[in-house]
């Protein structure tokens, strides 16, 4: 008679490979954390927390975002309310200069380090492109030094460049979700196309931000698959949101995640990510509440988006603020990510 | 004066059904996108502070913070 084999417990597993040599999961292992009861969440959070603090350090960094251009996108990202493919109540908007100027001092004032302009687009033509132009040059006749990234949909090598010229530092494409899931979200563009993008930014200098949203009818073996997906592009931030089901929207009558699954999720992304700046981002307030955001900040995550979303508003700045101020985390200074 | 007769959410009569979630939305995650007075769609700009929503017909309301 042979003896079973010994079944290894994950996160006894994760404790030594990721928290002792800050080796993330594999997909397998993300899959089994994925998997793992209720009660054991707060097993999982913990070490979730200590692997953040670990290889990333106590600091939370602090962004601000902002729609320079809203609605009317070309794309049929289904759970997008800005594009132009659906019944969606969500109009066409440009904001100025001044008004971005405005929404980059709101953002500064808040001890932000990151402001992120973002525009609904396929990609940017030479109208966007001079705006972002102008509005970057703006912010900074305002005396403002805060980090400026974009997002701005697909990029060629040329556009790449020239973002590059203007000093942006960080460039946000999200590949929303796992590469066998994407047919299903999109199919205006492919999920390789995105990655050409992300390997560009990458090669160019700049700092790649690149998450997804969770809640779009993945299972859970996509949600593990997408995590080691994003590991292996390693980028520097991992936005992490949770589905809003917008009205007008193929996704209008999707149900919004559990708070207790995207706790998993949070922790199991975490320990996919060891190093990464992991930033809770749209739908946590849908989906968590405000005790769900604390156990999410002392599971792992480490980065945050204050203020309002894109077209979706957000708790206000200051409750954030001094949420993390009760959690004792210090927000990270401009001057460490200079 | 003006009545708000429409739901800013979903721009159907607020005498028209039950609008609780809509008014949990808004009163959570989502600027007015309908206005109250004619239920047109109204242009709404998000910054990280606030919000604007315009209608051609009644004019621009805000957040207040």
């Amino acid at each position: 008679m042979t003896a079973a084999p010994e079944q290894i417990d994950v996160l006894d597993e994760a404790r030594e490979q990721v928290l002792e040599r800050g080796v993330g999961l594999s997909q397998e292992q993300v899959l089994k954390v994925l998997e793992l009861p209720d009660d054991r969440i707060p097993e999982l959070l913990e070490l979730a927390h200590q692997v953040r603090e670990r290889w990333c350090g106590p600091e939370v960094e602090v962004e601000g975002i902002v729609s320079l251009k809203t609605g009317g996108c070309p794309e049929d990202c289904h759970f997008c309310s800005q594009s132009g493919q659906f019944p969606s109540p969500v109009r066409s908007a440009w904001l100025d200069i001044p008004g971005l100027v405005r929404a980059a001092r709101q953002t500064r004032e808040t001890g932000a380090t990151e402001f992120c302009i973002v525009a609904a687009v396929r990609g940017p033509d030479k109208r966007l492109l001079s705006q972002v132009r102008d509005g970057i040059k703006a912010i900074r006749e305002d005396g403002n030094d805060i980090q400026i990234a974009c997002s701005l949909g697909m990029l060629t090598q040329e556009q790449v460049d020239e973002l590059v010229a203007m000093g942006v530092h960080r460039y946000n494409h999200n590949l929303e979700t796992a590469r066998s899931h994407f047919p299903n979200v999109v199919t205006t563009h492919s999920w390789e196309e995105r990655w050409d993008t992300l390997k560009m930014i990458r090669d160019a200098g700049m700092e790649v931000c690149c998450g997804g949203i969770i809640g779009m009818g993945e299972s859970l073996e996509q949600r593990a698959e997408f995590a080691v997906q994003l590991a292996e592009l390693e980028p520097d931030e991992v936005p992490l949101n949770f589905l809003i089901p917008n009205p007008g929207t193929p996704y209008e009558n999707y149900p919004v995640v559990e708070g207790a699954e995207a706790l998993r999720t949070v922790g199991a992304f975490r320990l996919a990510l060891p190093r990464t700046i992991l930033r809770f981002a749209g739908g946590r307030e849908l989906t968590f509440g405000d005790l769900g955001a604390k156990q999410g900040m002392l599971g792992g995550i480490n980065a945050i988006i204050v203020g309002n979303y894109l077209t979706n508003l957000g708790r206000p700045a200051q409750q954030d603020l001094d949420m993390l101020e009760e959690l004792s985390m210090p927000i990270k200074a401009l001057s460490q990510t200079l | 004066m003006i009545i708000a007769v429409y739901c800013s959410f979903c721009g159907k009569e607020e005498a028209d059904g039950d609008h609780a979630v809509c008014r949990q939305r808004l009163s959570v995650i989502d600027p007015p996108r309908y206005c109250a007075h004619c239920a047109r769609r109204m242009v709404v700009q998000v910054t990280p502070d606030g919000w604007t929503a315009r209608c051609s017909r009644h004019g621009e309301t805000g957040s207040s913070r």
